[in-house]
């Protein structure tokens, strides 16, 4: 108590902790359309990015964004679903063309417009399928106001070194609601260099070493002739139907993440000797799980912590993690469960619950509940 | 002089018009001694579109009507006049992508915008789009288009800030044309009239693209032809942190709580009720209290309720709701209506309420106090943080007092007067008669 009183707090949102974080990791621009909650983003951003663009909607955010991109700068935009559905199909460009950038989803309580002031964590399982095709669009999710300084930073790291649009999930009541908080715990957080393609040889845009990431090379440069497509197409960057050529350069999108992913691979895992009950949770459910933690342990019980922050592509090591326990309780603000059903499909498991609300935070009473219960 | 294009053959049909806007585009550029390297194609979905792995410039091909917007990023990111950035559009592209049209011309974004306009979606097998004419027949639309077409050089030409715009028949040689849209400044556009073969031929047997373009009233002229400005982005270079530990909030009455405690603030908006959980937030940590607050209000800022729920602890707070409040302090039939689902569930607290509003049925304690008679309705709710403070003595009523102070609201309202009167007399309407209180 004493040393807490000593440190230097604030009255801070987590917003502008994001904010605040991407611009000194080296984000070049916002580009957004307003919509609740994500609103402190964009007026943030305005105050702090080096430029900032209000863009007349959310599909031509995303189109500028990948605009930006292709000339080798880092766009950022904030949205919540109604926005986040407009930008689909652009998403699917910027992750075929490879074009690095972050895009905050701020979930709220739908379906479409449903209630823009109430939050929710109801937008993973569109995540889970937004690139068609079965392949993974990173995720990373905050789980308290630290992370929102650090896993931004992280996520931008994420999507420069894999060449690919990320997603940072939160939700209302993360972003929006004020916090005494000591900034003196946030670690530096440092510009990310970008590295452009130097060789003299003539560049190929798709052409990949042992990384599976292409080297990146802004348009618009005298040396070499660069090439971006969305259509199906070759190392060149040249459309094809569905060449070997081809598909090999289009699978390889979805293995370059798999490959890398152990590099980007956030979580806090907080075991508990003797526990057969592991308690998994992310976004805003997170902080009522560490809640409910660290009061049934007050009581005597025994049971561990699992917070995944990579959520998207799911890495094997959660389920190394998961497979130790007898049971697992997986809470998240939806109406179904939409990470367990991630994790372990619409059939389930008998081991595996899931405590699930919409239209309310839960509870950590009712994730003890759900942990005692036999 | 430079190659634009690769020798290889161009990728579309015979007497496709496509074909001579591509050889035209290269003239332009050469026209102007453009180098490939300073030109970046950005090209839409459709046959037209699929010309980008002739081209020897910068390309980006992405999709179906998203071109300009797409090449609006470009050319706000390379920021450099001496970069050319040439967009190829069809009609159907045009059509889907209007916004980003309009959006473009209006902001004066540097580019020069192609409009391969055939009258008809080619690559899907030739529908209709908007630009079809009256009377013109396509494979789909056998009894011909039933209203006139888009005039998209009209339409651009309405919108401020455009530097060119023309209508070309695209026959014969047009570089010039081109090469005088390419070198304007900010936003020009040139839309090609032009045929597909293989449906707008087929469809409308023995037509002359000149009969086809007269009949359908869209006059080919240069509509725009004016100097503007390049757009500029700004980039700032100086900053200022969001934050700095200069905004610390200094400990000056260090208090310890036994246990957290959770308040709830029901009122309407417009009444201060964010305000006055922000005061007793601020309060709170300057009592060296850990303190979070949440509102919660529907989206129209002016009406209907408001609500925020305060954590106040010595402890780490993790879990930022509060289901059961401690406290809940009502100001307004609105926050009335919104705290009645929590109050039925508490199981204990206190209930400060308004005098003029009847509690409902709740297993808190009730204590009731004219807020909005005495504070005005405007500041009922940060007048009610004063006495909600005297009755929990939370923590010093010094620490609001001097929270209070540093805001400008502290002008508005007299602190000296709000401190006497909460422990005035009020009366209360207890079972019909007005009872003289002190609590
Ligand atoms: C969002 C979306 N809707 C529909 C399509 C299918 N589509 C591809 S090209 C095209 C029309 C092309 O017509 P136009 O732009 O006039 O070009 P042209 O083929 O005539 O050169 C359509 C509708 C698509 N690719 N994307
Ligand atoms: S289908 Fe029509 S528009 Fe497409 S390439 Fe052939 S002639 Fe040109």
């Amino acid at each position: 108590m004493e040393a807490e009183v000593k440190e230097k707090r604030l009255i801070m949102d987590g917003s502008e902790l994001i904010v605040e974080s991407l611009a000194r990791s080296g984000a070049d621009v916002f580009i957004g359309y307003p919509i609740t909650p994500a609103n402190l983003l964009y007026s943030y951003s305005h105050e702090r990015m080096p430029s900032f663009f209000a863009a007349p909607d959310e599909i031509s955010t995303l189109q500028w964004m990948c605009g930006f991109a292709t000339t080798g700068k880092f766009p950022v935009t904030a949205s919540s679903f109604p926005g986040f559905a407009l930008m689909l199909e652009s998403i699917n460009m910027a992750y075929m063309m490879e074009l690095p950038m972050l895009i905050i989803l701020v979930q709220r309580l739908g379906p479409a417009t449903g209630s823009a002031t109430c939050g929710a964590q109801g937008d993973l399982a569109l995540l889970n399928g937004t690139i068609s095709g079965g392949f993974s669009l990173p995720v990373i999710s905050l789980s308290n106001m630290k992370d929102c300084w650090e896993m931004s930073n992280k996520a931008m790291k994420m999507a420069i070194d894999l060449r690919t649009p990320v997603v940072l999930l939160t939700s209302k009541e993360e972003i929006m609601t004020l916090a005494s908080f000591a900034i003196s715990q946030l670690p530096d957080v440092k510009k990310i260099e970008r590295k452009f393609y130097s060789e003299g040889e003539t560049f190929v845009p798709y052409k990949t070493n042992d990384s599976l990431v292409p080297e990146f090379l802004p348009v618009g440069n005298m040396k070499h002739q660069v090439r971006f497509t969305a259509s199906t197409h070759d190392q060149k960057g040249i459309i094809q139907n569905i060449s070997k050529e081809a598909i090999e350069n289009t699978k390889r999108l979805e293995y370059k993440h798999r490959k890398n992913l152990e590099h980007h691979l956030y979580y806090e895992y907080d075991p508990q000797a003797g526990a057969d009950t592991l308690l998994v949770s992310y976004g805003i459910t997170a902080s009522a799980s560490r809640e409910a933690v660290k009061l049934l342990r007050k009581q005597g019980e025994k049971v561990s912590l699992f917070i995944p922050k990579t959520l998207l592509p799911v890495s094997p090591k959660y389920f190394e993690i998961m497979d130790k326990y007898k049971k697992v309780v997986i809470a998240e603000e939806n109406l179904s469960g939409q990470y367990k059903n991630i994790l372990f499909g619409e059939r389930g498991n008998k081991n595996v619950i899931g405590v699930n609300a919409i239209a309310e935070m839960i509870t950590p009473a009712r994730i003890m509940d759900a942990i005692l219960s036999k | 002089m430079k190659n634009f294009l690769t020798d290889a053959a161009l990728p579309f049909c015979k007497g496709c018009g496509h074909n001579h806007i591509a050889a035209n585009t290269e003239k332009a550029l050469q026209l102007l001694n453009y180098d490939p390297m300073d030109v970046v194609l950005v090209t839409d979905i459709g046959c037209h579109g699929i010309i980008d792995k002739s081209f020897l410039t910068h390309t980006v091909h992405g999709l179906h009507g998203r071109s300009v917007a797409l090449a609006t990023g470009v050319s706000a990111a390379l920021n450099n006049p001496d970069k050319k950035v040439i967009v190829f559009i069809g009609d159907g592209g045009a059509t889907i992508g209007m916004q980003h049209l309009i959006d473009a011309a209006h902001n004066g974004f540097n580019m020069t915008v192609v409009i391969h306009n055939n009258m008809l979606y080619g690559m899907t097998g030739g529908q209709p789009s908007e630009f079809t004419p009256f009377g013109f027949k396509t494979p789909t639309l056998p009894e011909g288009g039933k209203k006139t077409g888009y005039d998209i050089c009209k339409l651009i030409s309405a919108v401020d800030g455009v530097s060119y715009v023309c209508r070309i028949e695209g026959i014969s040689d047009f570089s010039k044309n081109l090469a005088e849209a390419f070198s304007k400044k900010g936003f020009s556009l040139v839309e090609v009239m032009e045929i597909c073969p293989s449906y707008g031929v087929k469809s409308n047997p023995g037509m002359k693209l000149s009969k086809v373009v007269e009949s359908a009233g869209l006059i080919i002229k240069k509509f725009v032809d004016k100097e503007v400005e390049n757009y500029k982005t700004e980039i700032k270079t100086e900053f200022k942190s969001l934050f700095s530990e200069s905004d610390a909030i200094k400990t000056l009455f260090p208090t310890k709580l036994e246990k957290p405690i959770r308040l709830m603030f029901c009122g309407s908006a417009g009444e201060g009720v964010q305000a006055a959980a922000e005061f007793i937030l601020k309060a709170g940590i300057t009592s060296g209290l850990n303190g979070t607050k949440k509102g919660s209000y529907p989206v129209t800022v002016g009406v209907g309720f408001s609500a925020a729920e305060v954590i106040l602890s010595s402890e780490e707070i993790l879990y930022t709701g509060s289901p059961n409040p401690d406290v809940i302090c009502v100001t307004s039939s609105d926050g009335l209506e919104y705290a009645k689902k929590t109050l039925a569930t508490m199981k204990g607290g206190k209930l400060f309420i308004d005098s003029s509003l009847q509690a409902p049925e709740t297993k808190a304690e009730i204590i009731s106090f004219p807020f909005r008679e005495r504070g005005g309705a405007k500041n009922s709710s940060v007048y009610s943080i004063f006495y909600l403070l005297m009755q929990t003595k939370m923590f010093p009523m010094d620490a609001l007092k001097s929270v209070f102070s540093e805001n400008k609201i502290s002008k508005k309202i007299d602190l000296e007067k709000v401190l006497q009167s909460l422990n005035e007399p009020f009366l209360e309407n207890v079972n019909g008669k007005n009872m003289e209180i002190v609590k």
